[in-house]
């Protein structure tokens, strides 16, 4: 491999960190303006022009904040938590193919960090690494409030790896890949939604419940456990849980546009007669379009429901999610069985 | 047995049919109620900027006028004290001196006057009990204070500025009614 890809990709992966961690500063600002929006309220509106700096605000104040490490507390296990949780989150990012490829200087790059031929289980695989992050916080926070939330969080995102899992070997039957480059290539006519309605929906619920978002926010629910297992924590370690939420609902945003929503390819684009690179970047556009409105749809969903009955939580993941899942990897079998006879 | 009211709704416990158990169609339903709501016209009003406007009988801080001269309309009767509920009026007479007729109408005047916003419950009872038609609620909103000792108005806050073009408009209040009222020589203080 020569230098050039290697500056290349060190940039790139730069790029992606910071797009990144600012759209996860500017979902805490939208969350607040669609929740505003969507009870008749303004939102805020104060710092800056229409309150577009309100996250910096937020972030100062998150650093000015006393750090408080109760005595009780394993000390490095608490500070372990949100970083884990922080890592994990914005390690995700890497596989996902944010674009086609860029012609620069006759050479082709690109718009994906790393292309793992097992992309969809590295996304799995830091998620799940994910619940760590709570699950140590929680822990080592010595408070039963805070236990309680990373119990709730570990057995929830246990029940629903599960769902989200068999809802991705349906779709893998379909594409035939594991690699997100090529999943994201196949959908260049059809997108996925249409030949995995069902898989669809039940990858969304259960991304619902992976991101701890309502209604399965209950490992924070601040109603019976005062704030579930970020309890005690305080100053910019409380700012990293938050923040981590945010880049995993940003994370998954796009995990959904890629893999049921065409990712990059924007339909009837062929017929435009752009250049290639005028083609990627129009593209990566629109994926970020498609992202947007997910994180909409995740904001807006948070604002209409309640949250679940803890028993209503594990009914739903474990009777109603994995048996249909499991059904739908069998409807997916038979109808390619079929298929590959004809 | 007849009912108070046609509202009452008939309530069953029969078993939910398929579409209902599996909630989507319920909650796309929600959905859209909230996204009708993300459309709608805001029911905020930015307080510094824009301000509600208040009903016409807003009882806000209290105002001590002056005449058309620009002398104190209060004579220190005490009425207002003695009518105020809340005991949150208190005041110290004076006699007025020669030359200083400029500024006090009556010959007796208040050298003090004060109004404790904490305890006053803006009723308008010392209004309507002044017989000179000195003190007056307006629609102006008390301001709020991190100390209670500054919630003790005194002359220098509540007597209304002597410029004429600074008075403060106290005919909002003054409907009909209440100038019917004022006319009426069958109240003692209307004499």
């Amino acid at each position: 491999m020569d230098w050039t890809l290697y500056i290349y990709k060190t940039i790139f992966l730069f790029i992606i960190l910071l797009v990144t961690l600012l759209v996860a500063m500017y979902s805490t600002y939208g969350e607040r303006k669609v929740a505003a929006f969507l009870q008749d309220r303004i939102g805020p509106n104060r710092a800056g022009p229409f309150g577009l700096l309100q996250p910096l605000a937020d972030g100062v104040k998150m650093f000015m904040k006393e750090e408080i490490i109760p005595l009780s507390a394993n000390r490095i296990l608490f500070i372990l938590g949100p970083s884990i949780a922080m890592t994990t989150a914005l390690l995700t990012g890497v596989v996902i193919p944010w674009g086609g490829t860029l012609i620069i200087g006759g050479r082709e790059f690109s718009m994906q960090i790393a292309d793992l031929n097992i992309g969809i289980l590295y996304v799995f695989a830091m998620v799940s690494i994910g619940v760590y992050g709570i699950m140590i916080g929680g822990w080592a926070s010595n408070n039963k409030y805070a236990l309680y939330g990373s119990i709730r969080a570990a057995s929830q995102m246990i029940s629903y790896e599960l769902a989200m899992g068999l809802s991705i070997v349906a779709l893998i039957i379909t594409t035939g890949s594991l690699s997100l480059h090529d999943i994201v290539a196949q959908q260049h006519d059809v997108w996925n939604i249409v030949r995995q309605p069902l898989g669809f929906l039940i990858f969304i619920i259960c991304a619902f419940a992976e991101t701890n978002r309502a209604p399965f926010d209950l490992p924070e629910c601040e109603t019976e456990l005062v704030g579930g297992y970020h309890t005690e924590y305080s100053s910019m370690k409380l700012g990293f849980y938050l923040f981590a939420e945010y880049i995993n609902m940003f994370i998954s945003a796009a995990v959904i546009s890629t893999l049921y929503f065409g990712g990059y390819n924007m339909p009837f684009i062929d017929h435009l007669g752009l250049s290639q690179n005028a083609v990627t970047l129009l593209g990566t556009a629109f994926l970020f379009l498609k992202i947007f409105f997910w994180i909409f749809v995740f904001m807006w969903v948070r604002w209409t429901l309640p949250r679940f009955r803890y028993d209503q939580l594990m009914n739903l993941g474990w009777k109603g999610l994995i048996p249909l899942a499991i059904f739908n990897i069998l409807a997916t079998g038979v109808v390619f069985y079929f298929i590959e006879l004809n | 047995m007849q009912k108070l009211t046609n509202r009452s709704k008939v309530v069953s416990d029969k078993n939910m049919t398929f579409l209902e158990k599996i909630y989507l169609p319920a909650i796309l339903k929600g959905m859209a109620i909230t996204l009708s709501h993300f459309f709608r016209k805001k029911t905020t009003i930015s307080y510094p900027e824009q301000k509600r406007v208040f009903s016409k009988v807003y009882r806000g801080q209290h105002v001590l006028k002056r005449d058309e001269l620009g002398r104190e309309r209060c004579t220190s009767c005490g009425l207002c004290a003695v009518s105020c509920p809340a005991e949150a009026i208190t005041m110290i007479s004076a006699e007025r001196k020669p030359g200083e007729e400029h500024l006090y109408r009556e010959e007796k005047y208040a050298s003090t006057y004060e109004i404790n916003m904490l305890r006053c419950i803006f009723c308008g009872d010392c209004e309507e009990a002044c017989p000179k038609e000195a003190i007056f609620l307006t629609d102006r909103i008390v301001a709020s204070q991190y100390k209670r000792e500054p919630f003790i108005y005194g002359k220098d806050i509540l007597l209304e500025p002597l410029d004429p073009s600074k008075r403060i408009d106290i005919s909002a209040r003054q409907t009909e009614s209440v100038l019917k009222f004022k006319e009426n020589k069958r109240f003692a203080h209307n004499k």
